[in-house]
């Protein structure tokens, strides 16, 4: 589903990421890893297509198309989906509206008719319930005023209503208590399926204890040094990340 | 003395009521004393009145069928009342008024009722300032006296509608609204100003005063939808008593020339204002906000944010004004203008002006123009909303904030429908990021 190979990209003229590879195939979760500043969170912005991460040598097929040659919200409708760490607020565009332009654009793209208001508010609601968000946020501006947890429970939000093929998760559990890690961890794992594959990049082993990964890499100085099974994990919390990173260099 | 101001009296109609008559002289004598502004007049830098005519035709009896004229009057669920081309018409208003209100024009007075708008009318807009004040009364020929009883809580919306219709030639309004809240009534108020006809050119010269006392609310909601040819210099002036509350929202599309001046007056402790505002100019259209929240007494409060959209080789003005009075202690005052220019031909002067002469205040402004926020622009379409439809939900976003504060639900939706298909048909008001 998605091949990332040599990767490189930068920011601001600084080099990030410095030949990322990554094989991750349909039904697959992996976890990605590392200490602060080793490019785990850039990684989700270039496949995103974030303007000002530019990369500089390599290749990404995503659905066996060249995801770096397409636009944003392109790469979007093929069904990638990124949850981000600090989602954006966008006051005066409320929330309901900008998830009814998402799912009718992807609508669009499989060739349907934009879908009624009605049925969609019904299935908007019933969402909010799965996520634990009153449905009173979406009447309201996107991510206006949320608390951190809010923010989180809203891309989860997002990402069930687009049912995505491959959902990147930034951090999603940073900032969340254990009662939200859950509602988080319930609606990725009602979403696992054979078709769709989760990226998850986090700081910590905790949230692999209530979504379990297939797959656990170390992402240190920009490449991916050491991968292996959710056992990785326990070592790293246990261990932390210098034995690696001392390793590596 | 200029063509426009020794013509403007001839196209004045010459129909007002006997009670007003020497009300018309004091303005006539101002109005012959005055000079017209020009740029080097620091209240009209940025705006100049070369769109005037030489001359105006007067106001034609406008008996036009809407339908015909290709208008639509939206309702609002509450009593409407109509003027085309500045003259009542019967047959689009209704005839029935809520209890607590009264609503006559000038022309139709009886003894008492022109008594009473004799006291109050002038009182609020003052007799030294406006130069267009001075025309206005010196043109008077009808106007609209809205009189809420003290007391009375009226719940639907009081709708008046100032249509220009057709004419062959150009013609000129003078508009005239006196409103007086009672002591703790409460009430909304629509003005809407609107066009049969783009093309038609027409000067309005439009004064409304509200005058709120003790503990009265109003919310009132100025709509000028005129667009293209149709000139408007417009005057609002509000003063407020004790504890008395005004919620006043200002749309304004752009036309050739657009200028439109609000006061504030706190007057009572306690008083709160909230004045927001939206303008929308594009082509080579121009607006111009001049505003002035003026706090004389302690323990007042205001809050104002103007938003604008501004295209093309349009322009738009901003001119906030906060003054504050040397007794005026404990006063809270807030003004916010945000600007986003959609092309680089497009121009806005803002300009907060702050005057404190009381020590004990808490005041902020700022003023800034900006275009979208590529962020924001990313994160929709990082969910797959085409950049071109996310840059019309941001920009409408923009504006839209400012239109969440208006209070009557049944405008909220007109104007959230009225301005959608216009973001939607118009990329002027479209902006992107650098």
């Amino acid at each position: 589903m998605l091949e990332i190979e040599n990767l490189h990209a930068s920011v601001d003229g600084t080099d990030i990421l410095k030949g990322l590879n990554l094989s991750v195939k349909a039904g697959e979760v992996h976890a990605i890893m590392g200490p602060n500043g080793s490019g785990k969170s850039t990684l989700g912005h270039v496949l995103a297509g974030r303007p000002g991460y530019t990369v500089t040598a390599g290749s990404v097929n995503f659905l066996g198309q060249d995801l770096l040659a397409l636009e944003t919200e392109e790469r979007a409708r093929l069904g990638l989906f990124l949850a981000f760490q600090y989602p954006v607020e966008i006051p005066g565009v409320s929330n309901m509206e900008f998830m009814k332009a998402a799912v009718d654009a992807q609508r669009e793209q499989r060739g349907e008719k934009p879908v009624d208001a009605v049925t969609f508010m019904k299935s908007a609601r019933e969402t909010c319930k799965a996520v634990d968000l009153d449905p009173g946020f979406l009447k309201r501006g996107v991510n206006e005023g949320f608390s951190g947890g809010e923010k989180k429970r809203n891309e989860l939000l997002q990402m069930m209503m687009l049912q995505p093929r491959l959902g990147i998760l930034d951090e999603t559990d940073s900032g969340l208590d254990i009662d939200a890690l859950q509602v988080v961890a319930r609606g990725v794992n009602s979403m696992r399926s054979p078709e769709r594959a989760f990226v998850m990049v986090t700081h910590y082993q905790r949230l692999l204890d209530f979504i379990e990964p297939d797959f656990v890499h170390v992402l240190a100085g920009g490449r991916i040094v050491r991968s292996g099974d959710k056992s990785l994990a326990l070592e790293l919390e246990a261990r932390g990340y210098a034995w690696l990173e001392d390793e590596v260099a | 003395m200029s063509d426009f101001m020794r013509q403007s009296l001839d196209s004045a109609a010459t129909s007002a009521p006997p009670w007003l008559q020497d009300y018309l002289r004091a303005g006539r004598a101002r109005w012959e004393s005055a000079s017209l502004p020009t740029r080097k007049t620091e209240q009209w830098k940025y705006t100049g009145l070369q769109a005037l005519q030489p001359s105006y035709a007067p106001a034609a009896d406008g008996a036009i069928v809407l339908a015909d004229a290709g208008v639509e009057l939206p309702r609002f669920g509450g009593y409407r009342m109509v003027f085309v081309n500045g003259h009542y018409s019967p047959e689009h208003s209704d005839a029935q008024l809520p209890v607590g209100v009264s609503l006559v024009r000038f022309a139709n007075a009886d003894t008492s009722q022109a008594a009473r708008i004799r006291s109050y009318l002038g009182t609020v807009v003052g007799q030294d300032q406006a130069l267009f004040t001075a025309l206005n009364d010196a043109a008077l020929a009808d106007g609209v006296f809205l009189d809420i009883a003290p007391g009375a809580v009226i719940e639907q919306p009081l709708h008046v509608v100032w249509l220009s219709g057709n004419q062959a030639e150009a013609f000129s309004i003078n508009q005239r609204l006196l409103v007086l809240c009672g002591e703790s009534s409460s009430a909304s108020l629509i003005e809407h100003f609107t066009g049969a006809r783009s093309e038609q050119q027409s000067f309005t010269n439009g004064v409304t005063e509200l005058l709120l006392e003790a503990g009265a609310t109003l919310c009132h909601y100025r709509l000028q939808l005129e667009e293209a040819e149709a000139l408007h210099i417009g005057r609002v002036h509000a003063r407020l008593g004790a504890d008395a509350t005004l919620n006043s929202f200002h749309l304004a599309l752009g036309s050739v020339l657009k200028r439109v001046d609000v006061v504030v007056d706190h007057s009572g402790q306690g008083a709160h204002c909230e004045l927001n505002g939206v303008y929308l100019p594009r082509g080579e259209e121009h607006v111009d906000y001049h505003t002035c929240i003026e706090h004389r007494v302690p323990h007042c409060t205001s809050s104002e944010v103007f938003r604008g959209i501004i295209g093309d080789a349009a322009t738009a003005v901003f001119n906030g004004r906060i003054h504050i009075h040397r007794d005026a202690q404990k006063t809270k005052a807030e003004l916010s203008n945000r600007n986003l220019l959609t092309s680089t031909r497009a121009e806005v002067n803002t300009k907060p002006e702050l005057e404190i002469y009381a020590d004990d205040v808490q005041c902020a402004h700022g003023a800034t123009v900006a275009q979208l926020d590529e962020m924001s622009l990313h994160y929709l379409r990082t969910r797959g909303v085409a950049r071109a439809e996310a840059q019309v939900m941001l920009s409408f976003g923009f504006i839209n904030e400012v239109i969440d504060t208006v209070r009557c639900e049944a405008l909220r939706d007109y104007l959230r429908v009225l301005l959608t298909r216009r973001f939607a048909r118009d990329p002027a008001l479209v902006g992107s990021v650098s």
